[in-house]
């Protein structure tokens, strides 16, 4: 082993030291108190030292992601799934939902590395935890849509505005209906419904 | 004299090009729009299913609905410009729609046909 990689290592242990740190003070938080029901000031409180704006999911930065990721759909923010469930998703692109998404393999090793190190369990976002939350540790969902917490925020929404609606078709098009999911941006307010408008609780 | 024969040749050789083009053009045209099953889907699917049949407008995916460039390269000048791109899209989008890769001389008709647009 090179001193290089003996050093990287040690930097990943530190790396993941602190994450389980996080990790285990974000379950003394939730001690007892529904995941969906948590007060957002809190959270915002406690984040606002690591990423400025922490009510949003951090942009994608990888280019090759953001092409390759986004053909067929608006791409993801890594940071909606936690790394086991990006690996299986990246391990099956031949059969991808259906479709044929496959790459060569260094594209594919490239876009891997990106979203686990970007994935739900490695950024301290309030989206990102409350869906880590809502999947159990030895499931790997390949859907953010099949997740509870997805499940739950969106239980009001009616099917009409979604498989009933042209413009929408399925909630996978995170886009048609938050129109600044691009941008990170996944709260209440910004939310416009195709065909009906913003969205009244 | 010596650049008249020339520019001459030119013209010539770009015509050349356009007939066959437009020659190819036609087979691609069939191509484009034959339907066949897509099992997974349960549907009867053409290349037009997502580009649509008239190649200078905005096509949409089928499943997603996401907006799709046009394909016609005289509205949209960077289709065919990166050949691994075109390779990439050839192989996944003719397993997909058709159950098989296309041959070379198939793309070749519908490369023309992009062109020809
Ligand atoms: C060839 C088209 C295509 C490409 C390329 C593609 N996808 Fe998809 N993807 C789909 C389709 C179709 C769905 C299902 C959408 C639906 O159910 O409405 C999907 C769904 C998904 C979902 C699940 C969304 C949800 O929560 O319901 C994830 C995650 C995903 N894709 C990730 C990726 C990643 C990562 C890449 C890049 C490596 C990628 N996709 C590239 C077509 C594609
Ligand atoms: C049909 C439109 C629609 C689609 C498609 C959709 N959403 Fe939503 N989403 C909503 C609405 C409406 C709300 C607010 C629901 C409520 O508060 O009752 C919401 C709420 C949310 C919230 C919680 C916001 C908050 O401030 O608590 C998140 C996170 C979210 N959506 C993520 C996603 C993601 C990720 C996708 C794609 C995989 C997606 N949504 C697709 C309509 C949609
Ligand atoms: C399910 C939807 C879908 C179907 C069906 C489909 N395509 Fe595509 N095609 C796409 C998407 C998405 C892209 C990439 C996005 C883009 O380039 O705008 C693409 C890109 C391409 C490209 C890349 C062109 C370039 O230079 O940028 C070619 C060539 C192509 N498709 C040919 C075909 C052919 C031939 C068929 C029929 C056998 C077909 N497609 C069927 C969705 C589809």
């Amino acid at each position: 082993m090179t001193l290089k990689t003996k050093q990287k290592r040690v930097l990943g242990m530190v790396l993941f030291a602190g994450c389980v740190g996080l990790s285990l003070s974000t379950l003394a938080w939730s001690d007892g108190d529904a995941w969906y029901e948590h007060d957002r000031e809190e959270h915002e409180h406690a984040e606002g030292g690591f990423y400025g704006n922490t009510s949003d999911v951090p942009m994608i930065t990888n280019a090759a992601y953001k092409t390759e990721c986004s053909a067929c759909h608006f791409a993801y923010p890594a940071g909606l799934l936690p790394e086991r469930s990006w690996l299986s998703v990246m391990n099956n692109l031949e059969n991808h939902f259906g479709e044929n998404a496959e790459l060569d393999p260094e594209t594919q090793a490239t876009i891997t590395r990106y979203l686990q190190g970007h994935a739900a369990d490695r950024i301290p976002n309030r989206f990102s935890r409350s869906i880590l939350r809502s999947i159990r540790p030895d499931q790997a969902p390949l859907r953010i849509t099949e997740t509870s917490y997805f499940e739950h925020k969106h239980r009001e929404v009616p099917d009409r505005m979604v498989r009933g609606n042209d413009k929408v078709r399925s909630f996978s098009n995170c886009l048609s209906c938050h129109s600044m999911a691009d941008k990170g941006v996944f709260d209440e307010d910004s939310v416009r419904i195709p065909g009906f408008g913003r969205w009244e609780d | 004299m010596k650049k008249y024969l020339f520019v001459a040749a030119l013209m010539l050789g770009a015509t050349g090009e356009n007939i066959s083009d437009l020659t190819a053009a036609e087979p691609g045209k069939q191509l484009w729009t034959q339907m066949h099953m897509q099992k997974k889907l349960g549907k009867q699917v053409s290349c037009a299913s997502c580009h649509t049949a008239d190649l200078k407008q905005a096509g949409e995916h089928l499943r997603t609905g996401k907006r799709i460039e046009p394909m016609a390269l005289s509205v949209n000048p960077e289709r065919l410009t990166d050949p691994a791109k075109v390779e990439k899209w050839f192989r996944r989008n003719c397993k997909w729609t058709w159950g098989r890769e296309c041959t070379a001389q198939e793309k070749q008709q519908i490369m023309a046909m992009m062109k020809a647009s």
